[in-house]
């Protein structure tokens, strides 16, 4: 069931924060295991990285990135309100937020290789 | 048991905000170059201070994920919570083997 407070901003930042980190948490062990590809040496790591040298998997990085990012600038903005300035503008602070994490992830995409 | 676990989460994610601002940082830097594992590993091999860097990062990453997905799964759904207790405080230990196994593998 849909409710207005639904549409709020603060509802939204909310969710955001916490699907961007579900799926940082799903991540996180499949991307340790990956680096501890590493303890073979710089060829079994680099066997790892050129198996992964996929458009799909480089889409999937991006939306890492993005997640990561996402759940930054949303931590810092919970941070923030809970030690700090108590309230804020939230439809305001809430678009930068989000802004900011997508503008990472542009980033990414025009720097990857 | 549960003003501890907020203060360890908020506590973990002051750091971490820190710690992941410099590693989006350092993985825009390190996709620019193209960089292949060998150019990545002479970097970063023997590195001590980025070694205890990570390391802190591991943990922390260990114990703040757990207890938010704690909060997500209580309010979410229906899971017996001393199992969801005992699932995600194996989860934790999880994080912590896999993420230092992968810190000393790129930085010792």
């Amino acid at each position: 069931m849909m409710h207005a407070s639904h549409r709020a901003a603060g509802y939204i930042a909310a969710m955001m924060h916490r699907i961007a980190g579900i799926a940082l948490a799903v991540f996180l062990p499949v991307h340790f295991v990956a680096l501890g590809t590493a303890l073979g040496g710089a060829g079994a790591f680099d066997s790892f990285l050129s198996a992964t040298n996929t458009p799909l998997i480089k889409i999937a990085e991006g939306g890492i990135v993005i997640a990561l990012a996402t759940h930054l600038a949303l931590g810092m903005r919970v941070l923030a309100i809970e030690f700090m300035i108590g309230r804020e503008p939230t439809r305001i602070v809430v678009p930068v937020c989000l802004a900011a994490a997508f503008a990472v992830g542009l980033l990414f995409a025009l720097n990857v290789q | 048991m549960s003003a501890i676990l907020f203060t360890a989460q908020r506590i973990t994610a002051v750091f971490l905000t820190f710690a992941v601002i410099a590693h989006l940082s350092t993985i825009l830097y390190a996709v620019r170059g193209g960089l292949t594992a060998a150019d990545v590993m002479a970097r970063t091999r023997g590195n001590g201070w980025l070694l205890t860097l990570y390391v802190v990062f591991v943990v922390a990453v260990a114990i703040h994920a757990p207890i938010g997905l704690r909060n997500i799964l209580r309010e979410w759904t229906p899971l017996n919570r001393r199992s969801l207790d005992i699932a995600l405080a194996a989860f934790a230990v999880l994080l912590l083997a896999l993420g230092l196994r992968a810190a000393f593998a790129v930085y010792r």
